[in-house]
């Protein structure tokens, strides 16, 4: 395998993990478990309820940053950075 | 003219001033600065502008009306046009960066080496696109007549002279800095009502705290309790509980998601940034200055509810002195009851205004007085009268004298203009409120023009038509397709098709079903070919079409529709908006499905896939 390869199975590994958060933080908490989790509280805030309408959309945030990051030390790594 | 006209006038001309003053310092020379800004925008800047390009009047003033409404279900918007962004930074920006051209329709064409495959892509993006810039031009005239009193017309042909100069003069570079000035604005209208009213509910001033914060003067009591509490006492489901089905939410959410991420307007923005790197971070930008609005919108929302079920049921339940009597109504409801988005009826005749759920009661009498209008089904819809009556009957509502909620009416679109008002905020605030919604709607139509004019100069023109102009004919052409497109989009505004309202879902179900796939195939599958691309968005664009008109009618034409639009009727429960998901499962699955079985793709495109992966050598604003 040659060094592109090798970057881009990790690209996809990385990618792979954070849309399994993506859809954990969304899907799973805001939708599938929301009745489970609204059995918590966050102050005011039924737990599902926040994920659903608050929770997720910070989660969002932080996940592309941190796949950027991530990324730009890939792109160090495997020496394929920008002129 | 009042004191609050004065103000408004001079707030939203103020903002006209900064928006013109912007156009004129950032004139385009060259097709790579009309199409994408030069490749030379911040990331930071990047993701502000893509923020204003996004929120579109829909987010601005529609959003919080539909949460205030639809409380837990309205959730599939927010995490639906949010989450997308995901899917952009991971799936898609970077590499279309790196690819470095102008259009969406050309690196699909180029990457399955098609001229086909360009063309079903122009056309998605140019449907997808039109329908959606259509309620743009209906916010603008709306906002114009509810807040500076003019006619619908006049406010929408100032709203379109004003993106006339901007869009035609600066191409993509002068829709850029203008949205960056267009996203304070709005921003900062949305916010500031929030955070007043959050003080005087909550007394936190952050609105995203207050709504999971305790009443003041309440020793301890939730918002959101107190909500639930009084909504189910009127009959409601609960404000935090589920009312459609898992499967619906969950498909909706994901539609919007997808859609989201292949809508044309949205991608062309990370074309401009300098560099591969730039386009992953201004995806996270944009989504920060997206998220601001989008988190604050639940607060809004709800507090907006617990307002108006305030206002109205002033005491106890079923005390007879517990309602808002009608003569007694603020002034903020005369205002709206004007623009017949707000309308009451004493039902009872008890000179009080009741405000709750009757069990579908008022939408029979409703359904009965159209049948008697319009001639429809009389024997069907009493008896839908009679049932709704005789289940009212045994509620306890009954037993209080109420025939039927008296509130016949409440515009979602209400929620957002009125809150200042309701709250009794200053008149600067509600001037601001304004501005801030023209401020969404203009940003999102020059986005949406910008990426129809240029497909049309660029790929329908230039690529396929007449292919030996030069560069400044081209940019001449980029310029007359926008007038074009302006004067279309002013068209359809002022004589908008009867079903204006419904195509949102159109536009997404489009780019989730036949956009979003095909690029990221290009780029995931090295294997896709052509034939694979072609009839994957086909069968994509075909199964969403089919089933949205299958219930809304062949191209919105109700008497056309197949079967009526209810959950009965729907496909295992899936709503027409949802079914974009579906329909983007089934590109991936009949893309696959014909690639298998011819031929790969030539070496040369398998070379272009294998760069476009990589960040090294990515070059500035190319051209053919």
């Amino acid at each position: 395998m040659n060094n592109a390869q090798k970057y881009w199975q990790a690209n996809i590994r990385l990618v792979i993990g954070c849309l399994l958060v993506w859809f954990f933080v969304s899907f799973g908490c805001g939708i599938l478990f929301v009745n489970q989790l609204n059995e918590f509280r966050l102050g005011g805030y039924q737990l599902g309820f926040w994920f659903a309408q608050q929770g997720s959309i910070y989660v969002f945030v932080a996940l592309i940053f941190f796949y950027a990051w991530r990324m730009n030390q890939l792109d160090k790594k495997f020496n394929v950075e920008e002129a | 003219m009042s004191n609050l006209m004065i103000t408004t006038y001079l707030v939203v001309g103020a903002t006209f001033a900064l928006y013109l003053y912007i156009a004129l310092k950032s004139r385009a020379k060259n097709t790579g600065e009309f199409y994408v800004a030069g490749k030379g925008i911040h990331p930071v800047l990047n993701g502000m502008a893509t923020g204003a390009d996004w929120m579109s009047a829909a987010s601005f003033i529609s959003m919080a009306g539909m949460l205030a409404m639809g409380g837990y279900d309205a959730s599939a918007y927010l995490m639906g046009w949010t989450g997308g962004y995901c899917l952009l930074a991971m799936l898609l920006a970077p590499y279309l960066r790196k690819y470095g051209k102008f259009t969406v329709p050309e690196f699909i064409g180029d990457r399955f080496y098609s001229q086909t495959a360009r063309l079903v892509a122009i056309i998605c993006l140019i449907v997808a696109s039109l329908t959606y810039v259509i309620g743009q031009m209906k916010g603008i005239g709306v906002a114009f007549s509810r807040f500076l009193e003019l006619p619908f017309e006049v406010g929408l042909v100032v709203g379109m002279a004003i993106v006339f100069v901007y869009a035609v003069l600066g191409g993509m570079k002068g829709v850029t800095y203008t949205q960056i000035a267009q996203y304070v604005v709005l921003i900062f209208a949305y916010t500031v009502p929030a955070v007043f009213i959050s003080i005087q509910l909550t007394g936190h001033p952050l609105p995203q705290i207050g709504l999971g914060g305790t009443l003041s003067g309440s020793e301890g009591v939730y918002l959101l309790d107190k909500l639930d509490k009084m909504v189910v006492e009127l009959g409601f489901t609960a404000y935090t509980a589920q009312k459609g089905s898992t499967l619906d939410i969950f498909l909706l959410t994901m539609s919007l998601m997808i859609g989201t991420a292949g809508l044309p307007h949205v991608i062309t923005r990370f074309f401009t940034v300098p560099k591969v790197k730039d386009a992953r971070s201004s995806a996270g930008w944009a989504l920060v200055f997206i998220a601001i609005l989008y988190t604050t919108a639940p607060a809004v929302g709800a507090m907006a509810r617990l307002n108006l079920m305030n206002t109205v049921q002033t005491g106890e339940i079923g005390d007879p002195e517990g309602n808002l009597a009608m003569d007694a109504r603020p002034q903020w409801m005369h205002n709206w009851e004007k623009t017949g988005l707000l309308g009451f009826e004493d039902k009872n005749g008890d000179g009080k205004i009741q405000y709750y759920s009757d069990n579908g009661l008022s939408a029979a009498e409703a359904g009965l007085a159209k049948a008697l209008k319009e001639g429809g089904d009389m024997t069907a819809a009493q008896a839908k009268v009679d049932e709704a009556s005789a289940k009212h009957a045994e509620s306890k509502f009954a037993g209080f004298g109420w025939k039927g909620n008296e509130i016949t009416k409440v515009d979602n679109d209400i929620m957002v203009l009125a809150n200042p008002e309701i709250a009794r905020l200053p008149n600067w605030v509600i001037a601001l409120v304004a501005a801030g919604g023209i401020a969404a709607a203009l940003s999102t139509a020059a986005g949406l023009l910008l990426a129809i004019s240029s497909s049309i100069s660029h790929d329908l023109l230039k690529s396929m038509l007449a292919k030996n102009i030069d560069d400044k004919t081209e940019l001449l052409y980029g310029r007359i397709a926008m007038a074009g497109a302006i004067l279309l989009a002013g068209y359809l505004g002022l004589n908008p098709p009867g079903f204006a309202a419904q195509v949102v879902a159109l536009a997404f179900g489009l780019a989730a079903s036949s956009i979003f796939p095909a690029i990221m195939m290009g780029i995931f599958v090295k294997r896709m070919n052509s034939a694979g691309a072609i009839c994957g968005m086909l069968a994509g664009l075909g199964s969403t079409l089919l089933y949205i008109f299958w219930f809304k009618g062949f191209m919105f034409i109700a008497s056309t529709a197949m079967a009526p639009d209810n959950a009965a009727n729907w496909f295992m429960g899936i709503s027409p908006g949802s079914f974009g998901a579906v329909g983007a499962l089934i590109n991936f699955a009949v893309a696959f499905a014909v690639s298998s079985f011819t031929k790969a793709p030539p070496e040369r495109i398998q070379h272009l896939v294998e760069d476009i992966r990589v960040p090294m050598g990515s070059g500035a604003a190319q051209d053919h």
